[in-house]
């Protein structure tokens, strides 16, 4: 079962990569953006970080709502309200449960990423953030699902997003120039998954490994 | 790339402390960023409040003042500002008689202020948005993010501005908004690429002999990349794109802008350029501005923005403005 704590754990680790990665992300931005999704990223979950040492929420819901308005408040342009929301949608579908086991986590995460797509106006295809965060949620929920699956889908979404020609946000201006360039959205949202997998990782034990395995294996 | 700043993560703070310090008639908040008119919440009348990414400077924060903007919110360089930002300033300069959302057509410029009208909303405050999309070198279709905002800006803050210090309702300040909008279309071109504080490179690779025609004001690409052309012919070449798309049987406003990197002495040629090409194309300029208003940091470059009037547009136009850079008539 996953807590608060895991939740913190998620998103503080979440910080951790963007920070190791910020400059990569926004290398991506600099051909089809405008170079700064890496730093805008870094301070809205370094923002996350601190209230989440500050404040202290019981419930995996309450974890991943703070956090969402957090980002809202101190990201801006698209990625605040699209992360923010992701997160925001995730913990409000969480409710008030104190924990709640990795299919229930995905189901949440499935509604999150639904209103990414409804507030966006954004289909698989697109080259956005989505393109990594469907395959990255739909692996979670498999039956087969594990957080290292999703990680590795999520990645996988995000690597073939460079063929693609963008068709939203500012990318979309560039028409056929986007193509052959990695979705700078896309790339960071692979990065969450990232961070899922670290923290699911190491949370497990020694002991536990096989007791943690069985638990993601048998989902679905 | 040499720049006069301290480091990057300050730029946008230091920029308010400075602008603070040389406007008392402003009242800015350096930690939140909203840049408000000192005597505001103005009793009876309609507020404007408009924001957008850094970087664009004058716009949006040197149009605070009697005659345009009640408040402005500048978010990181290139990058909307928030929701709270947007809220905080709805709520300073509410008078009871609502606010105007003056929003420029990107994705998270939007987005933010969608969510700040909802909150806004919840506070009690009447809320309007419109949304400016004049950049014809952005083809609207199922497949973009749409028309950009970029020089209808200006039209759009000092009219609807105008209409506001009037008296005019919120619906009817709204409704000269639009019309404004739906009258107005720029094309820009650059010469060199922006350089961001945060990358301290050019964001785009232009080789000198090249230019970039139709450019978005962050130095999106735009239509084509051409070998270098004169005054002359890049003039023919803007304002044929914006008629085109335009085709106005009234005069116009005529903004020549430049994209922060075009010294004056290129603008007032290149507007000569432009009169003659509207003269030729049978286009009459009702009144013509000239200068650095809706910037791109250091690029070099200009954009055309027409605007087609009529009397009352016209008369909205020389109303009396009081602002950092637009300042006529008082």
């Amino acid at each position: 079962m996953l807590d608060a704590l895991f939740f913190r754990r998620w998103l503080t680790a979440t910080a951790a990569v963007v920070d190791r990665e910020a400059e990569r992300l926004t290398e991506l931005d600099s051909p089809i953006g405008d170079a700064d999704h890496g730093s805008n990223l870094q301070r809205g979950f370094r923002a996350v970080a601190a209230v989440l040492e500050k404040e202290v929420p019981d419930t995996p819901g309450a974890v991943l709502t703070l956090a969402g308005r957090q980002l809202i408040s101190t990201v801006g342009g698209a990625s605040g309200p699209l992360y923010g929301t992701l997160l925001r949608r995730t913990g409000k579908d969480l409710g008030d449960a104190p924990e709640v086991g990795p299919t229930r986590f995905a189901e949440a995460l499935r509604s999150g990423v639904d209103a990414v797509a409804a507030l966006g106006g954004a289909a698989p295809g697109d080259k956005t953030m989505l393109d990594a965060l469907i395959p990255g949620v739909d692996a979670l929920d498999g039956p087969s699902g594990s957080f290292g699956a999703a990680r590795e889908a999520a990645l996988h979404g995000a690597l073939a997003t460079t063929p693609l020609q963008a068709r939203k946000g500012r990318a979309s201006y560039l028409g056929e120039r986007s193509i052959g360039h990695q979705d700078p959205g896309a790339a960071s949202s692979a990065l969450l998954f990232e961070a899922l997998a670290e923290t699911a990782e190491s949370t497990e034990t020694p002991e536990s490994t096989e007791t943690a395995e069985s638990t993601d294996g048998s989902r679905g | 790339m040499k720049m006069l700043i301290n480091v990057a993560e300050t730029v946008v703070a230091d920029a308010l402390r400075g602008m603070a310090a040389a406007h008392p008639e402003l009242a800015v908040d350096v930690e939140n960023r909203v840049i408000v008119r000192r005597d505001a919440p103005v009793e009876g009348k309609v507020a404007l409040v408009s924001g957008g990414g850094s970087g664009h400077e004058p716009l949006h924060s040197g149009f605070v003042g009697p005659g345009m903007l009640s408040a402005a919110l500048p978010g990181e360089v290139f990058t909307s500002p928030v929701p709270d930002q947007m809220v905080r300033a709805a709520a300073a300069v509410d008078s009871g008689a609502g606010v105007l959302f003056i929003v420029k057509n990107y994705t998270g410029d939007v987005l933010n202020f969608d969510m700040a009208a909802e909150l806004a909303e919840d506070e009690g405050i009447q809320v309007a948005k419109v949304l400016v999309d004049d950049d014809v070198a952005v083809t609207d279709s199922l497949y973009t993010a749409g028309r950009r905002g970029t020089g209808g800006t200006l039209f759009v803050e000092k009219l609807a501005g105008a209409a506001a210090d009037a008296g005019l309702p919120l619906e009817r300040v709204e409704a000269v908004a639009r019309r404004v909008n739906e009258n107005t279309r720029s094309i820009g071109v650059a010469l060199s690429a922006c350089s961001t504080p945060a990358k301290g490179s050019p964001t785009f690779d232009l080789p000198p002999g090249e230019l970039e025609l139709g450019v978005g004001i962050h130095g999106e690409p735009g239509r084509e990349r051409r070998a270098m052309m004169t005054s002359r012919e890049i003039a023919d070449f803007a304002v044929d794109a914006v008629l085109e798309d335009l085709a106005p049987h009234n005069p116009v406003l005529l903004l020549v802008n430049g994209m922060g990197g075009t010294p004056l002495l290129e603008l007032y040629g290149f507007n000569a350029e432009v009169q003659r090409v509207l003269v030729e194309r049978g286009v009459a300029v009702a009144r013509t501005l000239v200068g650095n208003y809706v910037t791109s940091l250091d690029m070099a470059g200009a954009s055309v923005t027409l605007c087609q009037i009529d009397e009352e547009l016209l008369r909205l136009w020389d109303a009396p403005v009081r602002t950092p850079a637009l300042r006529w008539g008082c």
